[in-house]
């Protein structure tokens, strides 16, 4: 299925390449700014700034030196809790897709797991932490733990029996056979999964800098509006979110480039 | 190295796949093990690799019994079996993790070389066709020096003229290594072409039906009378006249 549709918007990217560049996506975006700013001039008594606005409040983050803060706080405890993530969840996800057994008995547990919101542990996150990065930072590792542990655990399910077979048969230790078959086995779909979780820890981080810290891009958002409605402020925080995120998944997306996972989209047989 | 299959017999639950098998292969020995399919004789190359115990019987490897896999001892898949995260310098030099460096290297040459695939050593699986992919596979296994080669149908994916020229080839390599094969197929040609002894399996339970001996020297005249004789002859023990 992911292969079918990777292989898919492989071919839609070589087209959109190969007609007009960056025309059309730069187009998109000035026309829709147009109409923002449109929009914002037939109504000169509503709070919601026009993109102008925005982009002088950008410049007046920066010039304070608040954006770099901000951002450098958010992307801090994105990097902490992913990574913290990851490093537990592949593992764990490995050992559940070997174990029919661990995975009969914890798979059930993992599914009631999955769908609470991560938002929803932020009292007990405080509970625990207190207001501060490590909540933040427990919050974007529970969103990421759980899809990246399912992820890792399908994968080694997905695993071609004959190459199991084959580095049996050449006499690898089970360590051996992690390191040279299961690893590169599951690594394309392991690399959706860490794209797919990014994308949430990076919706989580926002979330939770609105309640559990006084930092960050979320905070900065929900204390231009509690302190005086500074809309441009607001809107400003929402444009350097999506930036941030769009530059995040580019980062990742470069990893299914590697050649050791491009098999695992494009059709080999 | 003699490969000993004594009183082997294999059920599925109560579905009795194979019965009471036994069948000695000599040392440096080209056995086919031809039979209809689904009739058992993949599951028997199995057990024999050790990738599956049978429900009785065993399975004794120069004086040794069998009881897993064994690098001594290589199974060739279909083209499948190479792992496509590695190139082909990779995936031929996947079974020497205990040799030095540079006997790897060396090793890895010769046998890029033995199967013709110089100038791919850097590609990938996905660059290369079927043939070349099974040569590949071939040759990862030949290259840790194994004594007995198992191969499950490993040309029926290919195209009717790579299949000959895969059989050739394995031909050309199994004179120049006499390692001793063990070669399953459903195809009677391939096993009359290739084979010492080609051994008739029945339909299942499988059990063995009949063994031939196919005493032509190699390369085979394939509109040689005796050649045709031995052929037909299996043609009738398998139950079907050489007509279409």
């Amino acid at each position: 299925m992911v292969a079918r549709f990777y292989g898919l918007h492989v071919l839609n990217c070589a087209r959109l390449s190969e007609t007009s560049g960056k025309f059309l996506p730069l187009a998109g975006i000035a026309l829709f700014l147009a109409v923002w700013q449109v929009g914002v001039a037939l109504h000169p008594h509503s709070l919601v700034p026009g993109p102008l606005a925005v982009a002088r409040a950008i410049g007046e983050l920066a010039v304070s030196g608040l954006l770099f803060r901000y951002v450098v706080a958010s992307l801090f405890r994105v990097t902490w809790g992913y990574l913290t993530a990851l490093l537990l969840a592949v593992p764990c996800g490995i050992a559940l897709g070997l174990s029919r057994r661990g995975e009969e008995a914890i798979n059930p547990m993992l599914q009631l797991l999955r769908p609470i919101s991560p938002l929803a542990w932020i009292p007990i996150a405080i509970l625990w932490f207190g207001v501060g990065d490590v909540a933040a930072m427990f919050l974007i590792f529970l969103a990421s733990f759980l899809p990246l542990t399912l992820t890792a655990m399908n994968a080694v399910h997905n695993i071609e029996g004959v190459h199991l077979a084959a580095g049996a048969n050449f006499g690898l230790t089970s360590r051996q056979l992690v390191r040279s078959v299961i690893v590169p086995a599951i690594l394309p779909q392991l690399i959706v999964g860490m794209r797919i979780t990014l994308g949430i820890a990076w919706l989580v981080v926002v979330a939770a800098e609105m309640i559990a810290v006084s930092s960050g891009l979320g905070f900065l958002i929900i204390d231009a509006r509690n302190a005086g409605n500074r809309y441009d402020l607001v809107v400003a925080g929402m444009v350097l979110i999506g930036a941030i995120g769009v530059l995040l998944d580019l980062m990742l997306r470069r990893l299914e480039k590697l050649d050791v996972v491009r098999w695992g989209w494009v059709e080999a047989r | 190295m003699t490969v000993a299959i004594r009183n082997l017999t294999m059920r599925f639950g109560e579905m009795p796949v194979l019965e009471d098998i036994s069948l000695d292969v000599r040392d440096g020995e080209f056995v086919c093990i031809l039979g209809p399919s689904g009739c058992g004789k993949s599951t028997l190359l199995n057990i024999v690799g050790g990738f599956v115990k049978p429900s009785a019987g065993e399975v004794v490897i120069d004086e040794e019994r069998v009881t897993g896999p064994d690098p001594r001892r290589i199974f060739v898949f279909q083209e499948r079996g190479v792992f496509p995260w590695l190139t082909v310098e990779g995936n031929i030099g996947f079974g020497l993790f205990r040799l030095a460096e540079e006997e790897k290297r060396n090793r890895i040459a010769y046998y890029v070389q033995l199967v013709g695939l110089r100038g791919f050593e850097h590609a990938y699986p996905r660059e290369l066709s079927g043939g070349m992919k099974q040569r590949l596979e071939v040759a990862r296994a030949l290259a840790v020096n194994p004594d007995v080669l198992y191969l499950d149908e490993p040309f029926g994916a290919l195209d009717s003229i790579t299949r000959l020229q895969m059989r050739r080839e394995l031909l050309r390599i199994w004179q120049t290594e006499r390692k001793t094969v063990l070669f399953v197929t459903h195809d009677i040609e391939e096993s009359v072409q290739l084979a010492d002894r080609v051994v008739v399996m029945s339909q299942r339970p499988a059990h063995i039906q009949r063994i031939v001996d196919i005493d032509i020297e190699h390369p085979r005249d394939l509109s040689s009378p005796r050649y045709i004789e031995l052929r037909d002859s299996i043609f009738a023990e398998i139950g079907l006249a050489h007509q279409v």
